[in-house]
């Protein structure tokens, strides 16, 4: 249902994944995914190694981080992110590069999977890996479904719909037997039979490498190339005819949904007991000089990265972490990468120039596109409102933001702004509300 | 002609007497028994149907009024004590005064003063910019010149002002209801008391990092040198978080702090321009012919 067609602009798509040089100071955040921040085990003067342990999750829903350089400990100390607000950073000054010796840095792929799913779980969980389709959920929070569900089929998302971003993409033409592997100590851990990878069929050469390897329980299925096909729910969907029902998450439907670059850092924790803390990133825009995909450790503050492929064209007016469609804008570029940056995307002030608004002609195109079967227009007139109660009964709850309705809007209305307005009230409003 | 003219009148006149009847007997029947009071303090509240007291609007605020029999927590910030004064009159009751308050702006980054970081073009709405990001200054607890104060006010007291992208409280017209300090995401606007002949003396900045970052981000920010409390001998500034506060029930309007301040962050206002005597004019002018020679 829906969806939208942008340009896919794939323009970095040819550029292999380079190993991006070791700046002479890393900024750790502490808050690299979803839930709690990390509380940090590390203090000033201490020496960390590549690969150490530098905070540890604090709560259900959080991760450990590791130190992705080795060096001094500068400062623990609260620092800007790339929306200008304060997170605790830890701050280390490059010294060599010497890794932890637990780390098997070895180039052989590791076929065989020795672990329990128990001990898979909790090799996950140290190692710090989360979600890197964007969210950054903590993957062994995951892949541990809570008590009375159980799963039975894992999704792989390779899907990349945004336009722009190939860093998953490179990883699948690149590491698509470590991307199958990693697919398999997850089913391991869950104890699924089937798998799928979906990927758009604007990637011939990624489904053509993952289907040359002899995996039977692994299903490479092509998608139709649209917006938002790499939404979990559309997704699932599109895979499996399930549907996640309102307010629910994929284990509902009996399915869990992975990215593939969170399958590649699954395979290196479990296989080769290397904690995430680099990752790859797409640098891209028609503006820039180069379009290049490189492989970052955590921390690399976005100025140098972009110092690295050419000056900033004159005419760059934005700077996105992540794609164009659900991408946020970088207010801050001294603030560092995360675990899940996937893209930091250059647009000139052409193509993101917000256009005045005009008035609904009820064409009803957003309710065409809405990938969720909602009524965008009739939310953005609610939500100007305020009217709430009405709100919760078109179930705005149900949004997934992924801004088809003001792609396509005629009118130039800025109809996602107000829906993710209303949308994050009227669930703090059915939050608050006693539990039946 | 004129027999259809009549059974028309005669008709109509028919059925205008019949409902009639109806209407009375029903409105006799059905008739509820309201408190006529409610109706009387209805009368003399001041119908901006505003929200400020707590309740819905003008006549819920009288409803609650007549049905409590006590004026206890209940005041309408829009009438003041003299509405109030008449409420409690007409009801028999004890009435607490209130001292008057206004809407107060505590953010002074102009565009001089705070330099723009980076150039918003999103929707403009202070709600949506504050979910989006912490702002277009370096300063994260700052105006974020939005507007949503404005287009909330009911009576056209608060503006933003073009030039310096800040808004602007009309003391006259504002009631003190409210309104724009919900509205706005950075919690910078407080209600604070008139003060006698409309002086106030407040802290202009809701900074609370570090002095260094602070004056960074914003010429004019409080960077929590703790001054201006040493200096004030009533104790009523208190430094929490690196940001300065002056309770103005302590606030004795002395204005030792501002001449103390070294960001200027302090503000007084409606006092007047402070002429200096004769006999220290003089003294200046010798002193700086002391120092030339």
């Amino acid at each position: 249902m829906g969806g939208v067609h942008p340009h896919d602009n794939k323009l970095s798509a040819d550029s292999a994944i380079e190993q991006f040089p070791i700046m002479d100071r890393v900024y750790i955040s502490m808050s690299q995914h979803l839930g709690s921040p990390a509380q940090p085990v590390v203090q000033k003067g201490d020496y960390v190694k590549t690969g150490q342990l530098i905070a540890t999750a604090s709560g259900f829903i959080s991760a450990n981080i590791h130190s992705s350089v080795s060096g001094v400990v500068v400062s623990v100390e609260p620092y800007k992110d790339i929306s200008g607000n304060t997170v605790t950073h830890i701050v280390i000054d490059v010294q060599g590069d010497e890794w932890e010796s637990s780390i098997d840095r070895s180039e052989e792929l590791k076929r065989e999977i020795n672990l329990t799913p128990a001990e898979i779980i909790k090799r996950i969980g140290d190692c710090g890996v989360v979600g890197l389709g964007g969210a950054s959920f903590p993957t062994h929070v995951k892949l541990s479904p809570p008590p009375g569900k159980t799963a039975e089929f894992l999704i792989i998302n390779g899907a990349e719909c945004e336009p722009y971003i190939t860093s998953d993409y490179r990883l699948m033409v690149e590491s698509p037997e470590e991307i199958l592997i990693g697919t398999k100590v997850m089913m391991k851990a869950l104890g699924v039979k089937k798998a799928y990878i979906g990927i758009e069929e604007n990637k011939p050469l990624a489904i053509e490498k993952l289907k040359s390897f002899n995996y039977p329980d692994i299903e490479i299925v092509t998608l139709a190339k649209k917006y938002p096909q790499g939404g979990e729910k559309q997704l699932i969907k599109a895979i499996t005819s399930r549907e996640v029902p309102s307010m629910g998450l994929p284990i509902d439907a009996g399915v869990v949904v992975q990215n593939c670059g969170t399958a590649f850092a699954v395979y290196e924790a479990v296989q080769k007991n290397k904690p995430l803390f680099e990752n790859v990133v797409t640098i891209t825009g028609d503006c820039t000089q180069q379009q290049r995909n490189f492989r970052i450790r955590v921390g690399t503050p976005i100025e140098k990265i972009l110092d690295q492929v050419g000056r900033l064209p004159k005419d760059a007016a934005k700077l996105i972490s992540g794609g164009p469609m659900m991408g946020k804008a970088v207010s801050n570029i001294s603030a560092s990468t995360v675990k899940s940056t996937s893209s930091l995307l250059v647009l000139t002030e052409q193509q993101t120039k917000r256009q005045p608004e005009g008035e609904c002609i009820r064409c009803a195109k957003c309710v065409q596109v809405c990938p969720m079967g909602l009524e965008p227009y009739l939310l953005n007139k609610l939500a100007r409102l305020g009217r709430n109660e009405d709100l919760e009964s078109e179930r705005v709850y149900d949004c997934i933001e992924c801004g088809s309705c003001m792609f396509t809007c005629p009118a130039n209305i800025a109809l996602l702004d107000y829906i993710r307005m209303a949308k994050a009230d009227v669930l703090k409003i059915m939050r608050s509300r006693p539990k039946k | 002609m004129g027999t259809t003219l009549i059974f028309t009148i005669v008709v109509l006149t028919g059925l205008g007497v019949f409902l009639a009847v109806v209407l009375f007997i029903i409105a006799k029947k059905f008739n509820v028994q309201e408190d006529p009071r409610i109706d009387l303090v209805e009368a003399i509240m001041p119908g901006a149907n505003c929200g400020g007291c707590g309740y819905a609007g003008c006549r819920a605020f009288a409803e609650a009024c007549v049905k409590a029999g006590s004026l206890e927590g209940k005041f309408c910030p829009v009438g003041g004590n003299d509405v109030m004064m008449q409420v409690g009159e007409k009801l028999g009751v004890a009435v607490e005064q209130k001292a008057p308050m206004v809407a107060v702006v505590r953010c002074h980054g102009t565009c001089d003063n705070r330099p723009r970081t980076n150039f918003y073009d999103g929707t403009s709405s202070c709600k949506i910019m504050n979910s989006l990001y912490s702002g277009d200054t370096d300063c994260r607890f700052g105006c974020l010149g939005g507007g949503d104060c404005e287009k909330v006010c009911p009576f056209d007291a608060i503006k933003i002002n073009p030039r310096t992208g800040l808004p602007e409280v009309d003391q006259d017209k504002c009631t003190a209801c409210g309104a724009c300090v919900r509205a706005c995401p950075k919690n910078i606007i407080e209600l604070r008391n008139k003060g006698p002949k409309n002086r106030r003396v407040y802290v202009s900045c809701m900074n609370k990092d570090k002095g260094v970052v602070a004056k960074k981000a914003c010429s004019v920010a409080c960077i929590g040198c703790r001054k201006c409390e040493k200096v004030c001998p009533f104790g009523a500034i208190k430094v929490e978080d690196n940001l300065s506060y002056i309770d103005f029930n302590k606030c004795k309007l002395c204005r030792k702090c501002i001449d103390e301040c070294p960001t200027k962050a302090i503000w007084s206002v409606n006092f007047p321009v402070r002429v200096p005597k004769p006999q220290e004019v003089a003294d200046e002018v010798s002193q700086v012919i002391e120092k030339e020679q």
